[in-house]
């Protein structure tokens, strides 16, 4: 484990790298300063802390919600595969392969759960054939979403609507998923088979994911490295195991004893 | 009998015309959660420009396609000038921002084109035809035709095609459709073109029924009640909310009227409109909100 002080070297083979980067909101509301971080190829790695420490914002910045926030990144600058992304739109960036599944999965409710899988394709412009074969390998991933595929989003439980969110990124066909909160208001045996499919989805599919967690303990499981944040800091990061086993997160969390 | 249906069926026609406004509103509304306040100028400028073009000797379907191109320009000088300076404010802010923009579009119209009265003719007659011992009115049929056809076409757009679920994605969620690459402002200029071409379409109708003039604008306070009724999100909705508000009307008039006076017509669809806030505030095809429990 590492102090943040250190300056990060750009590493030549990282798929994102954040370079102290800050965000304001509605141009006077603090959101995250100094936040330098990166993601490796094919890696999962967990940005844990607390309700309010920056997670999402981090997230946001990175996939170019920041604007549609009424937010603004004010200083540093966000490399995507070696390109400066820090002012890329959403659209120039999911049709790079960088998608974000928000937070509270967001599905489109009045639509059916095969039309919320065919929005994520969209801005490639596929055929009608790549779109359907993009289709069968969704759900192959989720068979449940094929039995459900007729039925509207807005009507399937908390576990099949984090499924269908994270189908539509999948839709993208993308190389780096930011995945905010999947945990949030699910059973634990639900958050353990989402977890297990990112899992999956890495190993098999060669997939990179940035995800931000409350629930440390099973993000820490499956995540190769981890940043740890407090009020828009990073404090701490390093190898997942190193930060389970360190008094890193009980002091974010609950303060310095 | 034969009177009560003539009055009904009539009303139902003319509903249409109610339906063919309301369209528009739909579409926008739809699309980016506001009632579109400047709709009735669009219909306004539409009709006006085209009256124009043919009083100086332009054909029919050339003045058509010369009024569908302005249209879709002016919708690209309101995507750029006002939405696009607006993004992510409240819907009163945006609502606010098209009354202001009715009062320009309306003023533009009559600058361009001037004030005056235009009369339109489209080549359809006014006799009535005899159907089942009813008569009814052959431009009724002709306009409700031309409505019949303008939903399936819409129905076709939002339904089957990739910008329709793109468009029905942004009405639910416009965070989640920018997050997954919906480009808004591309899909906000398409809903404009098209609200502009029902705009048109409505323009040409009810310009040949009633004369192009400025009054036209005014007929966005019609739709309101058909809106309530139907629902803000439906094409359908609009469509049945103006034929019960057409056929409501007429029958109001004709059999309550006497009673009490007449002059029925012109307020009880706002009766009726707020009867339906009472019991079903998002009308009768709106989108309910999901939500589990």
């Amino acid at each position: 484990m590492s102090q943040t002080s250190e300056k990060l070297n750009p590493a030549a083979d990282a798929i994102l790298q954040l370079d102290n980067i800050e965000v304001i909101y509605e141009k006077v509301i603090f959101a995250i300063k100094h936040i330098s971080l990166q993601v490796g190829p094919q890696a999962i790695v967990a940005l844990l802390g607390a309700n309010g420490a920056g997670k999402s914002t981090i997230l946001k910045a990175i996939s170019g919600l920041i604007p549609a926030q009424r937010g603004e990144i004010v200083q540093g600058r966000i490399f995507y595969q070696g390109l400066d992304v820090t002012q890329a739109t959403p659209a120039q960036l999911v049709s790079q392969g960088l998608v974000q599944v928000l937070e509270g999965r967001h599905c489109f409710g009045h639509l059916t759960v095969e039309e919320n899988l065919l929005t994520g394709a969209f801005v490639r412009r596929p055929s009608a054939k790549v779109l359907s074969q993009e289709l069968e390998k969704v759900y192959n991933f989720f068979p449940r979403l094929k039995l459900l595929r007729k039925n509207h989003a807005g009507y399937t439980s908390g576990g099949e609507q984090q499924m269908v969110a994270i189908g539509r990124a999948l839709m993208a066909n993308p190389k780096l998923i930011l995945l905010d909160e999947p945990s949030m208001g699910l059973a634990p045996q639900i958050v353990e088979e989402i977890f297990e499919i990112v899992h999956q989805l890495q190993q098999t599919q060669g997939l990179s994911f940035l995800l931000a967690e409350q629930n440390a303990t099973v993000a820490l499981r499956y995540a190769d490295y981890a940043y740890v944040l407090e009020s828009g800091h990073i404090t701490h990061h390093g190898d997942a195991q190193t930060i389970a086993s360190s008094q890193a997160l009980s002091d974010s969390y609950l303060g310095k004893q | 009998m034969n009177f009560f249906l003539e009055v009904f069926t009539g009303g139902l026609l003319a509903g249409v015309m109610y339906s063919l406004v309301a369209i528009g509103f739909v579409l926008i509304y739809k699309a980016s959660g506001v009632f579109n306040f400047a709709q009735g100028s669009m219909v306004l400028f539409a009709a006006l420009t085209f009256v124009s073009l043919v009083e100086r000797g332009i054909p029919f379907w050339g003045a058509f396609a010369i009024t569908l191109i302005t249209m879709a320009v002016l919708a690209w000088l309101i995507e750029v000038l006002v939405l696009r300076q607006l993004v992510n404010r409240s819907p009163i802010t945006l609502f606010m921002a098209t009354l202001g923009l009715s009062y320009i579009v309306e003023g533009l119209a009559q600058a361009v084109w001037g004030a005056q009265v235009h009369a339109l003719d489209i080549g359809i007659n006014d006799e009535p035809y005899e159907v089942f011992g009813i008569l009814l009115s052959q431009f009724d049929l002709f306009a409700a035709g031309i409505a019949g056809g303008l939903v399936a076409l819409l129905g076709f757009l939002f339904n089957k095609t990739r910008i329709g679920i793109s468009l029905r994605a942004v009405a639910d969620d416009q965070l989640a459709a920018l997050a997954v690459g919906i480009k808004l402002q591309r899909l906000w200029l398409i809903v404009w073109a098209v609200a502009g071409f029902v705009g048109l379409v409505a323009g040409i109708l009810w310009g040949a029924r009633v004369g192009v003039q400025f009054s036209l604008s005014l007929i966005v306070l019609k739709a309101l009640p058909v809106l309530i009724i139907g629902g803000f999100t439906s094409i359908e909705g609009a469509i049945v909310g103006g034929l019960i508000v057409g056929a409501s009307e007429k029958l109001a008039e004709v059999f309550i009227g006497p009673l009490i006076g007449g002059g029925i017509e012109n307020w009880f669809p706002y009766v009726l409109a707020m009867l339906f806030l009472l019991v079903r505030p998002y009308g009768l095809f709106g989108d309910k909100a999901i939500e589990r429990v």
